[in-house]
């Protein structure tokens, strides 16, 4: 599906030898979000979902998912709301990220599916995991499993002012909404942004990401991704709520964790979760390799997929 | 009665005014599932300026998303939105509208000058802690109309605690000047609300009484 490219995206995506667009698109309904899915590999070839992780898309996957293709599985993957081609909805939340998932998962049949989850991706499917059960034949967590990381030496009243902050800034970023787009820039404009976020990934890649991820207007190139989506956040749940949900998954399930500190990681080691493994757990601790660990070491997380999907 | 509509991101947001007037506005925050009311309730009577009321996201006449994605704090910015256009006020909140009330009184400190937690709908919220995983799928069967099936399904179900909520009273209490900024006339008090109730101290009082505390500060 390399569809309308011209010289630019075509010559940028030429960088990247290994990435190969999607097989297939079609369209989901959720409620009245509408999502983008994608598949690679043979229409007939058995499903495996992929989830990928928050301000990704499911264009981050083109080279690991072949990966998979090649392996014997139909991939499906999906844009989450406001992220890649799917809708921006008028609103977000982690429920509704839920339960976009399970209309995907409702698209493909009603068989337990394997599912790998990176970041939040993982994590959404570790709820999804103890919440309905059924769906899954196996689960693989990319750098997705939660842990309490804080800021132990921040007191409670600095926290207090360091929250007072955030809450306004995020009050002010809503007001602000109404009408607005993101900044344009150059191609290599957008890609040196995400090298912020994304500093351990090549920038043939990041550039190729935009051609993926960014949509070329009059003015410039812009990312996809909803500009009400933001980094960072707060609310009453905690982050290691999720890490409960690890210990009684009934399915076998692979961790594998990245160990390099990463803007976007979350911190967690082998260590963090050894105690709370399920009982047909693993963890695989990838030294070197940081939080996208699919797209630094794409070869090698993709055997450790298929050589675990395939027990 | 009079409607503004007000623009948060994609959602149009309905700012009815009940009663014109100068000073200060009141601002009242329904139910879950409500909508505002179409006059001033007869406990506000006493109010000296004009009397606001605001329809929540997926309520009355805002715009009804019906995609999910409910949270406590997307309310609590919808509340921003409308104090954005009202400037400062005080509020009046009935069930889940007194959560979010408390939230915005610590969130903009200087722009809400006292909140009223009364009794009414989505008070309770969900759970306290971690509890068991479970997709709820909203009841799709009324039509188009508000209030949106998504917003009754995730904002009665959606996580308080007492130490969040407490933490939005701290920042009220330190930042708005104010020496009792949240009063709670609820006579139902979940775990989140007994725990601001807790921290707040105070006697037993009335809606009107509070309001005429506000009116005079």
């Amino acid at each position: 599906m390399d569809g309308d490219v011209d010289d630019e995206v075509r010559q940028v995506r030429a960088a990247v030898p290994l990435a190969r667009r999607p097989d297939r698109q079609r369209w989901v309904h959720a409620g009245a979000a509408r999502l983008s899915v994608w598949e690679w590999g043979d229409a007939d070839a058995p499903p495996l979902l992929v989830a990928h992780g928050g301000f990704d898309f499911a264009g981050t996957l083109d080279v690991f998912a072949p990966m998979l293709a090649a392996g014997g599985w139909r991939v499906v993957s999906w844009d989450q709301r406001g992220h890649g081609d799917s809708d921006h909805a008028p609103i977000y939340s982690w429920s509704s990220d839920v339960r976009d998932s399970l209309a995907v998962f409702d698209s493909i049949g009603t068989d337990p599916l394997p599912v790998v989850g990176h970041s939040k991706g993982g994590n959404l499917m570790l709820e999804l995991a103890e919440a309905q059960p059924y769906r899954f034949r196996t689960m693989v967590n990319l750098d997705g499993i939660p842990t309490g990381a804080n800021a132990p030496d921040v007191s409670e009243r600095d926290r207090t002012k360091l929250l007072s902050g955030e809450l306004a800034a995020w009050l002010d970023h809503r007001r602000r909404l109404a009408g607005h787009r993101r900044r344009p820039d150059t191609l290599d404009g957008l890609a040196k942004r995400r090298a912020v976020m994304n500093p351990r990934l090549s920038i043939d890649w990041l550039r190729y990401l935009v051609t993926v991820g960014g949509r070329r207007d009059a003015d410039g190139w812009r990312w996809k991704t909803d500009p009400a989506l933001r980094l960072g956040g707060f609310g009453p749940r905690r982050p290691e709520w999720g890490l409960r949900n690890l210990a009684g998954i009934g399915v076998p399930f692979l961790g594998v964790l990245g160990t390099e500190p990463d803007p976007m990681g979350w911190g967690t080691r082998e260590g963090d979760v050894g105690g709370l493994l399920p009982r047909h757990g693993e963890v695989v601790q990838l030294d070197g390799v940081g939080h996208f660990v699919h797209i630094e070491k794409p070869r090698e997380v993709a055997d450790l997929v298929l050589e675990f999907v395939a027990r | 009665m009079t409607t503004t509509h007000l623009a948060h991101n994609q959602v149009q947001l309905a700012l009815h005014q009940l009663r014109a007037g100068t000073g200060r506005p009141l601002l009242l925050l329904h139910g879950l599932g409500e909508r505002a009311p179409t006059t001033p309730p007869d406990h506000v009577a006493g109010w000296p300026g004009p009397v606001h009321a605001l329809d929540f996201t997926g309520h009355g006449d805002s715009t009804v998303p019906r995609c999910g994605g409910y949270t406590a704090e997307l309310l609590m910015a919808d509340v921003d939105i409308a104090l954005a256009h009202l400037g400062e006020a005080t509020i009046l909140g009935r069930g889940l509208g007194g959560y979010i009330a408390i939230l915005i009184a610590g969130a903009r400190p200087e722009l809400v000058r006292g909140v009223v937690v009364d009794d009414g709908p989505g008070l309770h919220g969900g759970p306290s802690g971690p509890t068991e995983a479970v997709v709820l799928m909203p009841d799709d069967t009324r039509g188009d109309g508000p209030p949106d099936p998504y917003a009754i399904v995730e904002l009665a179900t959606d996580t308080r605690t007492a130490d969040y909520a407490v933490t939005f009273v701290r920042h009220a209490a330190e930042r708005s000047g104010l020496d009792q900024p949240i009063t709670v006339v609820a006579r139902i008090r979940p775990d989140w609300l007994a725990g601001v109730v807790d921290h707040l101290g105070g006697k037993p009082t009335t809606v009107e009484d509070a309001l005429a505390r506000y009116a005079a500060g």
